[in-house]
């Protein structure tokens, strides 16, 4: 099956094409392949004037991740510990560790002074807004 | 950046044998680590979005069964323009090689990952019998 994956930059209506085209491969070929993807998964929602970033987390702890914005690229960087101690026998290894860093283009340029994050099991949530100065403007259409 | 992380796998939806769930999410297998020490079987289960009270563990004979159910995470007023992630429940069951001592299981649930401890039963210990060369 293809590796198809996302593209690193924000939203884009030709890897959403391949990425339902990929998922319908997936789907129909009915295997469980293992397709490596970028860590970590972001879902992006867009609002009135505030775009909502979430990401999936698992295992990393508050302190570890670090979120920083330079203009409207919005940057997670951290690193996923790992919890064993000493010599163990494995049985299975089916999680990752180790530092990530994922760099997401969000619509517009956002105010990096009204940022609010949020953390909930594994769960990491963003609300940015757009700048008032930045907002589109209504133009009234006057009466000849 | 010294490694790379990369999401181990995406999961397919699990398929029943047992006909199909009433809820019409999908259901995801959580990435597992499992590792033993001399003492214990340690069960790492990744399950983001899941609340440690949404967690369902069980244990009977060797079966065990893991659940957890993803509260649904509405965003009103906005529309998903990008989607790399879905949530859905989680479950998945293992079937254990040791005896394990049930009452010192212990199981912790932080940041998305289920931290179960599983002691092997001293009785297990016990039994295994050596095996003398010649």
């Amino acid at each position: 099956m293809p590796l198809l994956g996302f593209a690193p930059y924000g939203f884009d209506p030709f890897a959403e094409l391949r990425r339902m085209q990929s998922e319908m491969n997936r789907i129909f070929s009915g295997l469980g392949a293992a397709v490596t993807r970028e860590f970590p998964p972001v879902n992006l929602w867009l609002g009135d004037n505030s775009v909502l970033v979430t990401a999936e987390l698992p295992g990393v702890g508050r302190d570890d991740i670090s979120i920083s914005l330079l203009e409207d690229v919005l940057t997670l960087e951290g690193e996923r510990r790992p919890r064993q101690e000493g010599e163990v026998r494995w049985h299975r290894r089916e999680r990752s560790y180790g530092s990530f860093s994922r760099t997401i283009q969000l619509p517009f340029r956002v105010d990096p002074d009204n940022v609010q994050a949020r953390f909930d099991n594994g769960i990491l949530e963003i609300e940015l807004q757009r700048p008032p100065e930045d907002r589109p403007k209504k133009i009234e259409i006057r009466a000849v | 950046m010294a490694q790379e992380v990369r999401t181990a796998a995406q999961y397919p939806p699990e398929r029943p044998d047992s006909g199909e769930r009433t809820t019409a999410r999908p259901t995801y297998l959580p990435p597992t680590d499992i590792y033993e020490t001399p003492e214990d079987i340690v069960v790492l289960a990744e399950m983001p979005g899941v609340a440690p009270e949404d967690v369902d563990i069980t244990l009977e004979r060797r079966v065990l069964t893991i659940r957890g159910r993803a509260a649904e995470r509405r965003h009103p007023g906005y529309q998903q323009i990008h989607a790399e992630y879905s949530s859905g429940d989680y479950e998945r069951v293992f079937t254990l090689s040791e005896d394990i001592d049930r009452e010192r299981i212990s199981a912790t649930h932080k940041d998305g990952v289920l931290h179960l401890i599983l002691p092997k039963a001293e009785s297990a210990k016990a039994r295994k019998i050596a095996l003398k060369a010649g």
